[in-house]
């Protein structure tokens, strides 16, 4: 077994089909970047309407962030890969199925998945800031909105960066799943390339190339985590000594 | 009486659910008039003053502010306007410096320009003693200076009435009376000043009038040596028998 893993031939053999991979992984850093996105928007959009009063608007959200965390991403990616196709063909009454292109149905699938969670960042986010912040924002005049931009929003980034590194981490992860549906991503090279060879290499080469992106990302969560719990004096402060020590 | 009153409620409810917390409230307090309001936890004390700048919505019942109904759509303008609060948690805003806490409002409400609203800010900063405190964070002050902090805030923007909602109760005692004489030199300007404390000797000592609620209701209303002497209601007489050494 470590012998057929360390012959330097399959590793070659392997190799052989890098230009694949980096193909593979510009795709999936595209879909990651556009599906981040996707998220993004969802995320904030539901996440803010969680946190108002509107109850038919929350129950719309509540719905959607209960379907897309509690069914699984691969199905999701079926979904529109086969479903969205067929009911686009069925509401324009066309008479072929029209086909989203992977990318698109990557981005989406990526997107309206993790836009699922990074709403419920943002909404924890929002309402970790204490209720006095706002009626404090209120009592002096600003609206609704001002206090949201001015006062609860600026204490909240601080405290959602690292979970919501995290959901790009794992956002990124996740683009592997198009491997299963649509392909063209760094897993599905991947994949194909070992189902060639028989050369377990593949994988190996592959975990790397996501290992390389994912661990700055992950250290990243430590930084923000680290930064959100420190004292904004002491960052203050530090970055004056910093400057004494110049001179 | 009317045309000098500064704020006038009338038939102001409450209710929470079931729970009524302010019943049939009628007041009327007059332009630079000091009012403290007294009474036991649950008596809906707080709920009134927050309902007078609308954090708390009234069930039924007009307050109006220099003869201008405050209403679900201009609250906003009567707060900016005419009033500030200083709250019972202090609620400095922790992302800013002491000076940002005290420039905010005046800079993105007031369109003060930056630099004028900082010199005014230093200058409220200097009134409560805390000056060298402006690039502090509020985290990094005690009790007492966070609430000293809050108060200069609440006068950066010239307001005409200052609500106080129990500006005391959070602080160790050896901070009160840091905060109280604060609250004392300023009791010698012409601000409408409404105090929601347990403080009596603060009461006594500042309020023109003291009203006494109990139950949802205003059960004794007089000067404070009216009140604090000779209460009329059993309810206060207790109450006062049980606080006042």
């Amino acid at each position: 077994m470590l012998e057929s893993l360390l012959d330097p031939w399959r590793w070659e053999r392997s190799l052989q089909d890098f230009p694949d991979y980096l193909e593979g992984f510009g795709m999936t850093l595209r879909v990651t970047a556009a599906g981040w996105l996707i998220a993004m928007c969802i995320g904030i959009l539901l996440g803010l309407i969680s946190t108002k009063q509107n109850k038919a608007l929350k129950a719309v959200s509540r719905i959607y962030i209960q379907f897309f965390q509690n069914t699984p991403i691969t199905i999701q990616f079926f979904f529109f890969y086969v479903g969205v196709p067929a009911i686009i063909k069925q509401l324009f009454h066309m008479s072929k199925a029209y086909r989203l292109s992977k990318f698109v149905i990557g981005i989406f699938g990526v997107g309206l998945y993790h836009g699922a969670y990074i709403a419920e960042v943002i909404r924890s986010g929002i309402e970790a800031v204490p209720g006095g912040q706002k009626e404090a924002a209120l009592s002096q005049g600003f609206t609704e909105n001002q206090a949201m931009a001015y006062v609860i929003l600026p204490q909240t980034l601080k405290m959602i960066l690292p979970p919501l590194t995290s959901q790009t981490l794992a956002l990124l992860k996740n683009t592997s799943t198009l491997a299963m549906v649509v392909g063209l991503d760094l897993m599905y090279y991947a994949d194909k390339s070992v189902g060639y060879t028989g050369y377990f290499q593949g994988y190996l080469i592959a975990a790397a190339m996501y290992f390389a992106v994912c661990f700055p990302l992950a250290m990243l969560v430590k930084v923000f985590e680290r930064n959100a719990a420190r004292n904004p004096e002491l960052k203050r402060k530090k970055k004056k000594s910093r400057g004494g020590g110049l001179i | 009486m009317e045309s000098n009153a500064i704020i006038r409620i009338e038939h102001l409810r409450k209710r929470f659910g079931d729970l009524q917390v302010l019943d049939n409230i009628n007041l009327n307090i007059k332009k630079g008039e000091k009012l403290v309001i007294l009474g036991p936890s649950g008596s809906g004390k707080s709920t009134l003053i927050r309902c007078i700048n609308h954090l708390e919505k009234p069930t039924s019942g007009e307050i109006y502010i220099e003869g201008e109904q405050v209403t679900q759509k201009n609250w906003i303008r009567m707060s900016r306007d005419h009033m500030a609060m200083v709250f019972q948690q202090f609620n400095l805003y922790p992302h800013k410096t002491v000076l940002q806490n005290l420039t905010m409002a005046p800079v993105k409400l007031h369109k003060v320009p930056k630099k004028e609203a900082e010199a005014s800010a230093m200058e409220y900063l200097e009134r409560v003693g805390l000056a060298n405190k402006a690039d502090a964070y509020p985290q990094n002050l005690s009790g007492g200076q966070q609430q000293r902090v809050a108060i200069a805030r609440a006068l950066v923007t010239h307001p005409d009435i200052i609500l106080f909602d129990e500006p005391t109760s959070a602080l160790d005692p050896e901070m009160v009376n840091e905060v109280l004489d604060v609250m004392v030199q300023l009791s010698k300007e012409d601000i409408t000043m409404i105090c929601v404390t347990h403080e009596m000797g603060f009461a006594r000592q500042v309020a023109d009038r003291v009203i006494f609620l109990d139950s949802a209701k205003i059960v004794e209303e007089g000067t404070p040596e009216e009140v604090f002497t000779n209460p009329k209601s059993e309810r206060t007489k207790a109450f006062f028998s049980k606080i006042l050494h």
